[in-house]
């Protein structure tokens, strides 16, 4: 039978295009397994993946790391002579690990920042987590601008920072407000709420509308970002998860039987709290969230959102100072 | 006539109870029927119930830890309370004083709570207004009792008894705020530290926690409040509440039915928390021990320990002191009079000073204004002088003139003359001529 092209768009100078569907190809080509090769070719590559968690000491932060990678994860699970000082000043501290599963290398790099908050006085304990988003933004900048780049540069960027807020019940507090400014303009934010098992239901629901109000009241974006989405689909999705963060979290290593089944879960006297049954906490949809839908998407935010932004202005930076040639300049030519 | 009874006769005829030190020793005596004085401790119960009790309360902890919640849930009514901000720029502390009756008892209730505790940025200054609240009530006291007119007993006493201070349940250990301001406040008061929301942290953490503690308390040298030991009747109870100190609490006004009773309790969905079971929480042997066992001893002991502390130092660095230069023992009242006496000759003194500087001052002023005096007063003869000498060059200065004026009217006059001379002697020639 005859193809009836549709009228052809011209779509610049010179230039024809035609849209021939799928259904009107005479034979089977094969455009579809390149979903295959892509996928071979990424199982061999591996994933990486930098989360940055920060919060207080004693919040549970190596906690819920350990959970969400379902192993030690944590810098407190792995130094074999692991304090528990609180430290003078904020000092990031980062651990990588490689996990597989199902034939999939990830490399995953947890970076923690013990002594934030911590102090007596906490004037301006975000500069050296600052200081290390920027360096590493640096650092892939300047491998990006070599003349003879690596294959694949590495990726140390922060794909994501969990930031653990404790469970007054209130508010937010003014460390949280100037924390997630700053560092909301850098790196996407993913708050949550540690130890949620001292909120009751309806504490818990209050607890986060008065958040999410404060969050919008100070101007700060958390990730999902309204403005990066993409298509009507991803609003829809991204508008639940907007709905109900910051997610309330509780975090375990053990496990207990219940109803016959091997759950994880914190035992008490009262009762078993499942970590993993989304009517006790919303452990579940953090880690949906950042593991099995949006890992990519939070890369992707990283990598053309973050980091392009550090890059424009690192280059006007460099570009204004015609006189002084700056260290950026120097490496290109 | 005095008779003496003999050391000697005393040691073998009368059983001594052991001679204590500088109290005068009186011999015991036997009662041959019943008295009634039994009825003492009875009267003073009774007078003290008229009287009314007072209790004060100071919570430290931070904003959101649940300091309202366990208040209400303590003394089981709803004091009206409003949910502070975190954004307080310092801390503040409110009191609310409430009256009670339980039975026949009245209990006057003050309950103060820090404001906006733990929230600042920098919190080097957090302590400060604790500290000086609690020595504002001790100085109020301090003055009552220092009046010559006062009613001690009417007094309404506002003095901190106990001071909860809340920990947050980490699970790790004190934080360094928690450190620095226990140790302020060691000296001053009684600190009862207890672990707020304590359903956050499952058996096992607990105990490694308070373990951590107490070790961390005493390595900083923080003196909490010691359940008292020397009282027989509740020496065992205290004992055993002494080893399970800081006491992990949960507080709950609201009620929830758990098998065929309501009771204070919070409901989860993995299960429900009850306040008043010893197995969840620590809530009742804090009632037990803050309230039933304990409270007239924290009252004591701030009396007789803390506010003492704080009068004797007080008195010391006004210069009081309670034995002289010769190490004799001087009393308030000469020192006072001694102090008067030497403010008085300083007063004095220094008014003396000032009138002596007055007067010089004064002095200076008038010579300084006479040698003015003089200065002008030379200035204006030499101006004087001056215009004299003026006057007397213009005077000569006319004289001349008027000498060169008057010959030359002389010169004009001759000259005159002489033209109406020749003016004649010509009109005459003139004259022959014709004739």
């Amino acid at each position: 039978h005859t193809i009836t092209l549709p009228k052809p768009e011209i779509s610049g100078p010179g230039l024809q295009m035609s849209l021939i569907r799928g259904t009107d190809l005479f034979g089977y080509i094969g455009i579809e397994a390149v979903l295959d090769q892509m996928r071979s070719k990424t199982m061999k590559a591996g994933f990486e993946f930098n989360i940055m968690v920060v919060g207080q000491s004693g919040l549970g932060k190596s906690t819920l790391v350990n959970t969400l990678f379902k192993s030690k994860v944590s810098r407190k699970s792995c130094t074999p002579n692991y304090e528990e000082k609180i430290s003078k000043t904020v000092k990031l501290q980062t651990v990588s690990h490689v996990i597989e599963e199902n034939g999939v290398k990830m490399k995953l790099t947890v970076i923690d920042t013990p002594g934030f908050g911590d102090q007596i006085n906490n004037d301006n304990c975000w500069e050296p987590i600052v200081k290390y988003v920027n360096e590493q933004y640096e650092k892939y900048l300047r491998e990006e601008l070599h003349i003879n780049r690596k294959r694949v540069i590495p990726d140390s960027r922060v794909h994501c920072c969990i930031y653990f807020l404790p469970a007054t019940g209130h508010r937010l507090r003014p460390i949280d407000v100037e924390f997630m400014k700053r560092l909301g303009k850098i790196v996407s934010i993913v708050p949550v709420i540690a130890k949620a098992d001292t909120l009751t239901i309806e504490e818990r629901q209050e607890f986060k509308e008065r958040i999410r109000q404060d969050l919008v009241d100070n101007g700060i974006h958390v990730y999902p970002q309204k403005e990066y989405d993409e298509d009507p689909e991803e609003r829809i999705l991204n508008n639940s998860i907007r709905e109900s963060i910051p997610f309330a979290v509780v975090g375990t290593d053990k496990e207990h039987q219940v109803n016959g089944n091997k759950v994880l879960g914190r035992k008490t006297n009262w009762g078993i709290i499942e970590v993993e049954n989304v009517a006790h906490c919303e452990f579940a949809n953090l880690r949906d969230l950042l593991i099995r839908s949006h890992l990519q998407d939070l890369k992707d935010v990283t990598h053309n959102i973050h980091y392009e932004t550090y890059r424009v202005r690192r280059l006007n930076e460099s570009n204004m100072n015609f006189s002084e040639p700056g260290p950026l300049t120097m490496s290109v030519f | 006539m005095k008779t003496f009874v003999s050391e000697s006769w005393l040691n073998t005829h009368v059983t001594q109870l052991p001679r204590q030190k500088n109290q005068t020793w009186a011999r015991p005596l036997s009662l041959a029927g019943h008295v009634g004085f039994d009825s003492l401790p009875d009267q003073l119960v009774n007078k003290s119930i008229c009287q009314g009790f007072c209790f004060n309360i100071l919570c430290i902890g931070e904003t959101g830890i649940g300091k309202s919640t366990l208040m209400d849930t303590l003394f089981n009514t709803n004091f009206e309370n409003f949910e502070s901000s975190h954004f307080e720029p310092q801390v503040k502390l409110r009191a609310q004083t409430y009256d009670l009756q339980e039975s026949n008892v009245r209990l006057r209730l003050t309950v103060v709570n820090t404001v906006g505790f733990g929230d600042q940025m920098n919190k080097q200054e957090s302590y400060q207004p604790v500290v000086d609240y609690i020595d504002r009530q001790f100085e109020s006291y301090l003055q009552e009792e220092l009046k010559i007119k006062r009613s001690l007993h009417n007094y309404h006493d506002s003095r901190v008894h106990a001071c909860l201070y809340f920990i947050s349940p980490s699970g790790h250990s004190l934080k360094s705020l928690d450190l620095v301001t226990m140790k302020k406040l060691d000296s001053k008061v009684n600190i009862i530290p207890v672990i707020a929301k304590a359903d956050t942290i499952s058996k096992s953490e607990l105990h490694k926690f308070k373990i951590k503690i107490m070790s961390e308390l005493v390595s900083n040298g923080v003196q909490i409040y010691q359940f008292p030991l020397d009282d027989e009747t509740v020496a065992k109870v205290n004992t055993t509440m002494n080893g399970h100190l800081p006491f992990a609490v949960v507080g709950s006004t609201e009620e929830v039915s758990v098998g065929n009773k309501m009771v204070k309790a919070r409901q989860y969905p993995w299960g429900v928390v009850q306040v008043e079971n010893e197995n969840h929480c620590d809530f009742v042997k804090l009632r037990e021990m803050l309230i039933c066992v304990n409270m007239e001893d924290l009252r004591e002991q701030t009396h007789t320990r803390h506010y003492e502390l704080y009068r004797r130092c007080k008195l010391e660095e006004m210069g009081f002191k309670d034995t002289g230069p010769e190490c004799k023992p001087v009393s308030l009242q000469q020192t006072y009079e001694a102090k008067r006496q030497e403010f008085l000759v300083e007063l004095q003194k220094r008014e003396d000073e000032m009138r002596q500087m007055f007067v010089q001052r004064v002095k200076e002023k008038e010579s300084e204004l006479k040698e003015a005096e003089r200065d002008l007063q030379g200035r204006f003869e030499q101006l004087k002088r001056l215009h004299a000498d003026e006057k007397a060059a213009l005077e000569e200065k006319k004289r001349l003139l008027d000498d060169d004026q008057s010959s030359f009217s002389k010169r004009r006059a001759a000259a005159q003359l002489l033209q109406a001379q020749s003016l004649t002697a010509n009109g005459k020639k003139d004259k022959d001529r014709k004739k």
